[in-house]
């Protein structure tokens, strides 16, 4: 079968702009293989290069080296087939929510009526139906990310590429949104590369877990399956003995990257 | 109830103000109150700062008489006229040199002279171009207003937020949309910030282009008044002219309240 995503042997160097011959090469060589309806979370250290390959999967941002390939097909210019929820505040802050919702919709031509029937659906199904008239600023943080969730999901695309998006939200809220994307998730199997520093979070939601190494030249150290049944609660998930091995076991393989990462954070 | 107590206090503070600057302007100017003390003749201040009442009683005639009226509608068409093209230009300009680095590069010590040049001394040839009606009022409005326009719908498309730009193209948005549903936006939230500005030079080019040559408007009116030393005319004028800035100022104000609702604005809770 074609994987839904496929990065191939990717190398990514920055160039300084005020001075050339200094470079930093973020990403070395890395391949990621994502099946069609595969759900993989992707762990690293902060800084070592996710958002980079992230980018690089939207087709936002060329690599210096390797090959994207989207469905097979050779990736040239944005990914049209991904949908990517951005780890910072990527909403429109001059449209309110609904708005803001139905903006794919409305890049796509679709007339007014039948955009805006489609957005009240989707903010009911992330939990804010009546919020549709609130400006961003006027929403919390969590739900700035379920407006942000559902503006992706109503183009129904292929991919869904995710960078961190629940980081910055608490506990609690942060659970509730990870129960709720493993819902939507379910209902039709999209392909998901789900960017996360949380190896707890990644072991709960994925299907496989990719472990970066720290930067520079960050690439994969570690790929495991994660058995664990569906549908899962990521609150119960965490406390059954199978999860505690694979967390045991990855972290075991992680540490001392992380440690590496954290001692190049504080240089 | 307390806010609305301190409320009451400062508008009767400044109403005081107001009438207490009237009255000492009365005192000082009509000959026979306190005997004179600068001037060696008491018909002299009156000559050179007029006498309120006197201006009251010229506004209230052109107000009642409806001279005025004609006038002041010259004056606020010029306004709007120099306000509406001076602003299509600045963001069309704005929007075209922030997407062109190379032609803002090649442009750029130009607007940086013309912005420096002090653009009143343009008047006389606007005069020459546009002879003495309305255009050339209009003409002189239109580059103060431009250049305001112009700087902050440059700021605006050049801090769009690279993230915001990259979801819109995420979620499929072509070149020309970007335009119209990111960028111009952006741009517009600036120029909406510099509303009060643009607005007052459009007044000011307005009211300054008939002052230098005009046979309407207010500021005709105060440079016809000077010329046989009508003191109190010129001072109702003045007067109204402030007025009149102060009510476009509140129209401004209301106006921006409409279009800038999603920005966050300080302390919107409701005190119950
Ligand atoms: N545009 C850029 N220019 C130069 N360096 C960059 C750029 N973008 C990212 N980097 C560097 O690449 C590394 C990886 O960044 P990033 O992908 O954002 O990390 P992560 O998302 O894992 O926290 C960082 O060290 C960062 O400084
Ligand atoms: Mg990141």
């Amino acid at each position: 079968m074609t994987p839904a995503l496929a990065l191939e042997r990717i190398t990514c160097t920055f160039v300084s702009r005020q001075d050339r011959a200094k470079r930093y090469t973020a990403v070395k060589e890395t391949t990621l293989v994502v099946a069609p309806g595969e759900f993989v979370s992707v762990v690293g250290p902060t800084g070592c290069g996710k958002t980079t390959l992230l980018n690089i999967a939207a087709g936002l941002l060329q690599p210096s080296a390797g090959a994207v390939r989207v469905l097979g097909e050779l990736l040239v210019g944005t990914n049209t087939k991904a949908g990517y929820l951005f780890q910072s505040d990527a909403l429109m802050p001059w449209r309110n929510a609904i708005d803001n919702v139905t903006a794919g919709l409305e890049f796509r031509g679709i007339a007014r009526e039948a955009a805006r029937a489609q957005g009240e659906e989707w903010l009911k199904r992330v939990g804010l139906s009546g919020f549709g008239d609130r400006y961003p600023h006027q929403l919390s943080g969590g739900m700035r990310k379920r407006i942000a969730l559902a503006q992706t999901l109503i183009l129904s695309p292929q991919i869904l590429l995710m960078d961190e998006p629940f980081a910055a939200l608490d506990i609690q809220t942060r659970q509730l949104m990870e129960n709720e994307l493993l819902e939507l998730w379910s209902a039709d199997r999209k392909s998901v590369v789900f960017i996360t520093h949380d190896l707890e979070e990644a072991i709960a939601l994925a299907d496989r877990v990719v472990v970066l190494s720290a930067g520079p030249a960050t690439h994969p150290i570690g790929e495991y399956r994660i058995d664990l049944s569906r549908p899962r609660d990521v609150a119960e998930v965490r406390l059954t003995p199978r999860f505690l091995e694979l967390h045991t076991e990855i972290w075991h393989a992680m540490k001392d990257e992380v440690l590496k990462g954290y001692a190049q954070q504080r240089q | 109830m307390r806010n609305n107590g301190n409320n009451l206090a400062l508008r009767f503070w400044q109403v005081l103000v107001l009438v207490g600057m009237f009255v000492a302007w009365h005192v000082l100017t009509v000959p026979g109150i306190v005997p004179p003390f600068y001037f060696d003749d008491p018909h002299k201040a009156p000559f050179f700062f007029g006498e309120p009442l006197k201006v009251l009683s010229r506004i209230w005639d052109w107000f009642i008489g409806g001279d005025i009226y004609r006038h002041l509608g010259v004056t606020l068409i010029e306004t709007l006229l120099a306000f509406v093209i001076g602003t299509v230009f600045g963001v069309a300009i704005g929007i075209w040199l922030a997407l062109a680095p190379m032609a803002s590069a090649i442009c750029d010590p130009y607007v940086k002279a013309l912005n420096a040049m002090p653009r009143v001394i343009l008047a006389p040839i606007f005069f020459v171009w546009f002879g003495l009606g309305m255009a050339s009022k209009v003409a002189l409005g239109v580059t103060l207003v431009f250049f305001i326009v112009f700087f902050n719908v440059y700021q605006g498309v050049r801090e769009v937020s690279p993230v915001v730009l990259a979801n819109a193209r995420m979620l499929g948005a072509s070149r020309g949309q970007l335009l119209r549903y990111v960028y111009l936006p952006s741009a517009m939230s600036w120029v909406f910030a510099s509303l009060h500005n643009s607005v007052g030079l459009a007044f000011v080019g307005a009211v300054v282009g008939e002052y230098l040559g005009s046979s309407e408007g207010v500021g005709y009116l105060i440079h016809q008044a000077e010329g046989v030393f009508d003191i109190n005319t010129v001072f109702a004028g003045i007067l109204v002219l402030t007025g009149f800035a102060l009510a476009l100022d509140m129209v401004v104000t209301l106006v921006e309240r409409k279009l800038l609702v999603w920005q966050p604005r300080g302390g919107e809770t409701e005190r119950i």
